[in-house]
């Protein structure tokens, strides 16, 4: 077995025993990133001279007895999220070159248990995008189908851990960024309770939907990842001051008791056939495990994605409004007048999508509007809440597909935003109601592009959910492992 | 036609909280330029805000002295527009859900006592500063002022003359320094105004079209500012004309009024609540606090001096306006019992004498509060005159020195001993028979020739009075 497809809990145990080094461990994964990089393109900046360094310390703690969880284990990092000293673009023209002068909280946490960065992964622009096609910097294929989009908009994370460019890496989720690529690329993706993981330092897209999470190559991994990026942040005031447990207690055999909750509205006739019948699979092996099921309704899901894409850009509009060209990063340099200088920078800066829903957002929150908008689209989500507190009343977990089909092929939808939005439609009330949701793998379509299973629960239940991935994931078993590149 | 006028202010006062209101950045003055930012306050990509919790302390402080009803829970809001002194693109601010509303204070004019409704306090951060190059097409941004935290206090439109509006800014100002939340200083920056004006026809109901005025430094200027513009409106409508809404610069040099932007230039700020920020929850316990961290406010003491001390009102108003010049007032009634005449003093001969700026720097003064006393006492006691006694005051004012030393060192002191003075009055007599005999043949012009030679003889320390007294006895004897 080679190296890079190992999963941090087997590195981590090599490494504390001595019978591999972190230094060599990076060595084997940039070798990979050498050999498939070409044909993924997950990566916008590679930092191989800091992260050998960091490889080297890795390997000092270690000998000294310091090692252990993430220590000495090679990451990624999506290009949303603040590194010190390391080129940060959030996928975007507009931000460069901006070198950040501070880590976020999640990127100081890493660096204290002596992980290894190894650079920043691509991403649609300021997260905005479901296929990592917005991005100013080349964009990922699926490295199961190089034809086929990674999915969005933590592409270059799902990528680079399909491809075994990385051990794991970190992402962003305001509507599914973290579940769906996870899904479409065949790995474990987290998206935390809001509240669980700090924001600081992380571009703000929609600031009451974000939120960090990881992409691993298992359910073991994604706790590991929780455990070391979690915990309330004094610099984050949406963060939660909550005891953090240890995840990994959660991955025991067997789901006695535990009510699993089938939403209607998530079983549509849209749904791909082959989708369908790899997650009534993975329900049937929940049920094997000890699960019991619970039909149940969430009866506003549908106006999920209305009110998404309402809330989302009225937020954006007002945190992209530092992207003005003064500061740093991207300044038009011919203008005659400040006007002109905002105008021809925002417009040179951003792509389409960004603009798009910049638009909308300002729009949505305009004086007259806010109204029929904003306030409507809260009350929504408010509604939506509620469907949720009802069905948790009801039930332990909530179980669907990730997404109503498999990753489409790159340029599909490009011209199409609205369907593009709309495959949004089961991951995004998660969000909405700040709920954790993971994407584990369940099968792959007759063409071999992989299909995940996607579980909610109430806030900081993330514990369910690891328990029921884990089991899902021992009992399926699912090959291939890997992709062939 | 006459026309009522009305007035309503806009109030930003800075906050004397250390530091900043959403980083650990210092608030202090003056420093060079982005030396006191941080990521956090440049707005850099990804950072959060963190609420300093003083400037929620101070800003309860400010509703409770202004009859307020506290909002126990409220929020902030984004104020989206863009502008380079402005490094997120948004100011955080208030909207619909301010700390405070509903409140009032009472201000005094022309002897009469009038209600002002307050609309609202909010909190929210300031900006920075363009500083423009005189030489080239170039402007700076100082960003050492971005998110020093501010208040904003909102009159409701009560005020209807500028001597109501300045009478009602010093009050809001005094009780801010009162607090010692605002430092209060105008020509910095610390306390602005910006005014709402219209006139309308007496009687009539509906307000009239207003205009906003800004840029007034000064109690001086926001009077010269509300008087232009009045005149300004009234001219318009009496010539039949409207008046534009819009927004009006004040010019201090040329005494006049300029547009910034009309109605159709205002900018739609796209106001939503902070999702950044978690809504702001105050607990009675953080109230109660608050209450009884309050000092003696401007009013109450007023009050006090009035009824325990006897002050007429005027006095008490003029004393407790500052509370520098209050607590000036109360130190030297320790040392001295006459209230009315210590503030008699204290509002003409010390105000006039002191060079070193308003009432709210009496601490600066040369003149301890003990020395005046001293120095009144004096006074009191005939141990100087009260014309000496200004001599000697302008003597401390400048060299600081204590009064008694003065009196002492240029041998000042009355002398007021009755056998002293008997025996120099009959010496004199004893020595200008002469005159003793014209004075007696009815001659009594002769009488200033005696009290000349008397003084003479005591450089100028004889009680005058007495000299003429012990006088008038010993020649008629």
């Amino acid at each position: 077995m080679e190296l890079y497809n190992l999963p941090i809990h087997s590195l981590e145990k090599m490494l504390t025993e001595g019978d591999i080094s972190s230094v060599e461990l990076t060595a084997a994964v940039f070798d990979r990133i050498d050999q498939v990089e070409g044909k993924i393109s997950a990566y916008i900046t590679l930092d191989r001279e800091n992260a050998q360094l960091a490889a080297k310390r890795a390997d000092e703690k270690i000998a000294a007895g310091e090692g252990g969880g993430l220590c000495g284990i090679p990451l990624s990092i999506k290009d949303a999220i603040c590194t010190k000293g390391l080129k940060t673009t959030g996928g975007s023209k507009i931000l460069e070159p901006f070198v950040p002068p501070y880590d976020a909280t999640v990127i100081a946490k890493l660096k204290e248990q002596g992980a290894v960065i190894l650079g920043k992964v691509s991403m649609d622009e300021f997260a905005m995008g479901s296929s990592n096609e917005n991005c100013a910097f080349g964009i990922p294929k699926n490295p199961w189908n190089l034809e086929h989009i990674c999915g969005g908009s933590s592409g270059g994370s799902a990528a680079s851990v399909a491809a075994s460019e990385c051990i794991a890496s970190l992402g962003s989720d305001t509507g599914g960024s973290v579940r769906q690529p996870a899904s479409h690329c065949s790995v474990v993706g987290l998206k935390p309770t809001y509240g669980r993981v700090s924001r600081f330092g992380l571009l703000a897209f929609a600031s009451s939907l974000d939120q960090i999470g990881p992409l691993s190559k298992d359910v073991r991994d994604s706790a590991i990842m929780l455990n070391a990026i979690g915990g309330y942040d004094p610099k984050d005031s949406t963060s939660i001051n909550k005891e953090m447990p240890d995840y990994t207690a959660a991955l025991t055999d067997g789901l006695q008791g535990m009510k699993i909750g089938i939403p209607k509205e998530y079983f549509t006739d849209a749904l791909d056939p082959e989708v369908r019948a790899a997650v009534d699979n993975g329900i049937k092996l929940l049920q094997g495990a000890g699960g019991e099921v619970v039909d149940l309704s969430l009866p506003h899901t549908e106006y999920g994605v209305a009110a998404y894409y309402i809330i989302a850009p009225a937020e954006a509009s007002s945190n992209l409004a530092r992207y003005d060209g003064v500061k740093y990063g991207f300044r038009e340099k011919e203008s005659e007048s400040l006007a002109e200088m905002y105008s021809k920078t925002r417009s040179q800066g951003f792509g389409d999508e960004v603009k798009r829903r910049i638009i909308i957002g300002t729009y949505a929150l305009s004086s007259g509007y806010y109204d029929a908008y904003y306030k409507k689209a809260s009350q929504v989500r408010t509604l939506i809440v509620e469907d949720y507190q009802k069905a948790f009343s009801q039930c332990d977990i909530l179980v669907s597909p990730v997404t109503p089909g498999p990753a489409w092929k790159l340029g599909e939808k490009i011209a199409d935003p609205l369907s593009m939005y709309l495959s949004d439609v089961l991951t995004i009330s998660t969000n909405l109601a700040g709920l954790p949701g993971i994407s584990v793998p369940c099968g792959f379509s007759s063409k071999g592009l992989p299909i995940g299973f996607q579980i909610q629960a109430s806030h900081f239940e993330e514990e369910k959910l690891f328990k029921a991935a884990y089991n899902l994931e021992q009992q399926l078993d699912l090959q291939p492992k890997y992709p062939t590149l | 036609m006459e026309f009522e006028i009305v007035i309503g202010l806009e109030v930003h006062a800075q906050l004397k909280t250390n530091t900043k209101i959403f980083c650990g950045c210092t608030t202090s003055f003056g420093a060079a330029p982005n030396s006191h930012t941080c990521p956090v306050c440049l707005g850099m990509p990804g950072v959060l805000p963190v609420l300093n919790k003083q400037v929620v302390d101070y800003s309860i402080r400010m509703a409770l002295a202004t009859n307020c009803e506290i909002n126990r829970t409220n929020q902030f809001a984004r104020k989206n527009y863009f502008y380079p002194d402005l490094p997120k693109g948004y100011q955080v601010s208030q909207f619909d859900l301010p700390i405070a509303e509903h409140g009032w204070v009472k201000i005094e004019v022309e002897d009469e006592s009038k209600k002002i409704g307050l609309t609202r306090i909010h909190m929210e951060e300031d900006a920075g500063k363009l500083v423009h190059d005189e030489r080239e097409p170039k402007s700076y941004v100082d960003l050492n002022r971005t998110a020093v935290p501010l208040i904003e206090i909102v009159s409701e439109p009560d005020l209807r003359s500028p001597e109501e509006a300045v009478a009602y800014l010093k009050k809001i100002h005094s009780i801010l320094r009162y607090l010692d939340i605002c430092d209060g200083n105008m020509q910095e920056g610390s306390f602005r105004c910006d005014a709402n004006i219209s006139l309308r026809p007496h009687g009539q109901k509906e307000l009239g079209t207003r205009t906003e005025l800004k840029n007034m430094n000064s109690f001086r200027n926001v009077q010269r500012a509300l008087e232009y513009e009045i005149r300004r409106q009234r001219d318009l409508l009496l010539e039949g004309e409207e008046v534009v809404q819009a927004t009006l610069l004040w010019d201090p040099d040329r005494n006049v009024t300029s547009s910034m932007r009309s109605k159709e230039e205002a900018h739609d700020y796209r106001y939503f609540p902070d999702p950044d920020l978690v809504p702001i929850v105050i607990d009675e316990e953080w109230i109660e606090t608050a209450r009884a961290s309050l000092p003696e406010l401007p009013g109450q003491r007023k009050q006090r001096f009035m009824e325990e001390l006897g002050l007429p009102a005027y006095d008490a108003e003029v004393l407790t306006a500052a509370k520098e010049l209050a607590d000036y007032f109360e130190a030297a009634l320790l040392g001295y019992d006459n209230a009315k005449k210590l503030s008699n003093w204290i509002m003409t001969e010390l105000m006039r004498e002191f060079k070193g700026g308003g009432p709210e720097d009496i601490a600066a003064c040369k003149v301890s509060p003990a020395n005046l006393a001293a120095l009144l006492t004096m006074v009191q006691k005939g141990t100087i005159s009260g014309k000496i006694a200004k001599t000697v005051f302008s003597d401390m004012m400048e060299s600081g020195k204590e009064a008694e030393a003065i009196v002492k060192e240029k041998n000042l002191s009355q002398m007021s001993d009755e056998g002293d003075l008997v025996r120099i009055v009959q010496e004199i007599m004893a020595d200008n028979p002469e005159q003793v005999e014209q004075f007696r043949d009815g001659k009594t012009k002769v009488m200033g020739f005696f009290v000349g030679q008397l003084m003479k003889k005591t450089k100028g320390q004889a009680n005058p009075q007495m000299a003429n007294e012990l006088f008038q006895k010993e020649l008629t004897k």
